[in-house]
C-alpha cells in the first residue's frame, strides 16, 4: 500500500507543478480579474473536505458494524485528511474573500456551516488522541454526526441567501475555467488518496508494532 | 413496542426519583444557568442604558445559558452512573438499549425543562424581553431546542463515561454537533423578540429544529447500540 503511494505523489507533484500553466491560460474573470483564480485552489480542497466527511462517516458505520481495524484506519485517515483539506480551504477562502467581498471572514451560513463542520472532524481528532481505550469506537459515532453536517453545508447556499458562490456555478463554467479547475481538482485527488494510502500504512504499522510489544511482553 | 415504553419509563422515572431526592442536579444546575446570565449580562447590556440587552443578545444570553449548564448536567449525570457504577447494570438490564437511551433522554430533558421554567422568566425579566407574548412558538422552539441539544448530548455523555478526560471532550465534541441547534433557537427566539414579532420566521426555524431532532435522535438510537458495547 505504501509503495503504490509515491506514484500517485509524483502524479500529482507534476500537477501541481503545471497547474499555474494551465490556470494562466483561463481567461480573467470579468468582475474579479487576477483574484478569482484563487478559486482553482479553494474549491478542489473544499469539495473534498466534504466527500472526505462522507467517506469517513460512511467507513465509520462500517467499522461500527464489522469491527475490521483497516475500516477504522481508513476512517481515521480520512478524518485527518478533512482537517487538513477544511484548512487548506480556509486559508485560500479568507485570502479571496478579502479581496472580493473586502473582509476576512463573515458569518453566513456556508461559512459557518462549514466551519463547525471541519470543528466536529478536530474534535474527533482530539477524542481519538485524549479519548483512551475504546476511542476508535466512539469517535466512529461522532463521524456519523460529522458526515450528517455535509450535506447542509452543500445546501447551504442554495438555502440561505449568503455572499458565497452557489453551487450551480461549477456546472455552468466556461470550458477554460473548468479545465483549470478539473486539473487542479485531479491534483488535489491524487495526493487525497496518496496521503490516505501512507496514513492507512502507519496505522498498520503502529498495529503491528503494538501487537509485537505486546507478545514481547508475555 | 410495550416493553419498550415501559423500559424507557422504569429509566427515566429512576433518574427522576434519585433528583426528586436529592434535587443535586436541579440546585446546582439552575444555580449555574443563573449565574451564566449574569456573567453575560456583564457584556451585552448597555450602559447607563434602560437594562435592554443589546439587539439580539437576550435571545443569545437565553440559550447560551441553557447549552452551558445542559453540559454541566449531562456530565453530572453519567458521573452519578460511574460512581454508583450502575451504567453496566444498565446497559445489562433486560430491553433494549435505544430503551435505556430514551429513558436517560427524557431524564435530561425533564431536568432541563425544569432549569428553563427557571431561567425564561428570569431572563424576560432581567432584560425587559417579551418572552412571553408568543408562548406557543417560544414553547415550541425551547422544547424542540433542548430535545436536539439533550438528544446528541445524553449519546455523547453515555459515551464518554468511561473515556479518559470526559469533562473536557465532552463539550468539545457536543458543541460543533449541537450548534446548528443553537443558531436555530436563537433566531428564532429574536424574531420573537423583535420590535415586530416577524412570527413566520420563527415557524421556520421551529420547523428547522425538528428537521434537526429528527436526524439527531434516529442517529443516536441507531449508534447508542453499537457505541455502548464493551
Amino acid at each position: 500500500m505504501r509503495k503504490a503511494a509515491f506514484p500517485l505523489l509524483a502524479i500529482a507533484g507534476v500537477l501541481f507543478m503545471t497547474a499555474p500553466l494551465v490556470i494562466a491560460r483561463a481567461r480573467y474573470e470579468s468582475t474579479m480579474g487576477l483574484v478569482q483564480k484563487i478559486f482553482y485552489f479553494h474549491m478542489p480542497p473544499a469539495m473534498l473536505m466534504l466527500l472526505s466527511a462522507i467517506f469517513c462517516g460512511i467507513v465509520s458505520a462500517m467499522f461500527l458494524v464489522k469491527k475490521r481495524p483497516a475500516l477504522d484506519w481508513m476512517a481515521y485517515a480520512a478524518a485527518e485528511l478533512t482537517v487538513l483539506y477544511g484548512a487548506m480551504a480556509m486559508v485560500t477562502g479568507p485570502l479571496w474573500a478579502r479581496k472580493a467581498w473586502g473582509v476576512w471572514w463573515v458569518w453566513d451560513a456556508r461559512l459557518t456551516m462549514s466551519l463547525l463542520m471541519w470543528m466536529v472532524f478536530v474534535s474527533y481528532l482530539l477524542l481519538r488522541r485524549y479519548g483512551g481505550a475504546g476511542s476508535e469506537i466512539l469517535a466512529a459515532g461522532l463521524a456519523l454526526f460529522g458526515m450528517a453536517t455535509a450535506p447542509f453545508v452543500y445546501l447551504s447556499v442554495n438555502i440561505w441567501r449568503t455572499i458565497h458562490p452557489l453551487t450551480s456555478v461549477v456546472p455552468t463554467l466556461p470550458v477554460d475555467f473548468a479545465l483549470a479547475l478539473w486539473y487542479s481538482f485531479a491534483g488535489f485527488l491524487l495526493m487525497y488518496i496518496a496521503l490516505m494510502m501512507l496514513r492507512m500504512s502507519v496505522e498498520q504499522q503502529r498495529a503491528m508494532l503494538d501487537r509485537l510489544y505486546l507478545e514481547s511482553d508475555e | 413496542m410495550s416493553t419498550f415504553w415501559r423500559v424507557v419509563w422504569i429509566v427515566a422515572r429512576k433518574d427522576i426519583a434519585i433528583e426528586a431526592r436529592s434535587r443535586e442536579l436541579i440546585n446546582t444546575t439552575v444555580f449555574f444557568a443563573l449565574s451564566c446570565v449574569v456573567v453575560f449580562s456583564v457584556s451585552f447590556v448597555g450602559e447607563g442604558g434602560d437594562g435592554k440587552a443589546l439587539g439580539d443578545a437576550a435571545a443569545g444570553i437565553l440559550w447560551i445559558a441553557i447549552a452551558f449548564s445542559g453540559t454541566l448536567a449531562l456530565g453530572r449525570t453519567f458521573e452519578r452512573e460511574r460512581y454508583g457504577d450502575t451504567l453496566r447494570a444498565l446497559l445489562l438490564a433486560p430491553g433494549s438499549r435505544a430503551a435505556v437511551y430514551v429513558g436517560k433522554l427524557v431524564g435530561i430533558v425533564s431536568l432541563l425543562i425544569a432549569t428553563e421554567i427557571v431561567v425564561v422568566p428570569l431572563v424576560a425579566l432581567l432584560f425587559q424581553a417579551k418572552l412571553f407574548d408568543h408562548f406557543l412558538l417560544m414553547a415550541a422552539l425551547l422544547v424542540l431546542g433542548t430535545v436536539g441539544f439533550a438528544s446528541v448530548g445524553t449519546l455523547f455523555a453515555a459515551m464518554l463515561a468511561r473515556a479518559r478526560s470526559r469533562d473536557v471532550l465532552l463539550p468539545i465534541l457536543l458543541y460543533p454537533v449541537t450548534i446548528p441547534v443553537m443558531i436555530a433557537g436563537v433566531r428564532g427566539t429574536s424574531a420573537l423578540l423583535a420590535l415586530e414579532p416577524q412570527l413566520d420566521m420563527a415557524r421556520l426555524w421551529v420547523t428547522l429544529l425538528l428537521a434537526f431532532d429528527v436526524v439527531f435522535v434516529t442517529l443516536s438510537l441507531w449508534t447508542f447500540e453499537a457505541l455502548m458495547t464493551e
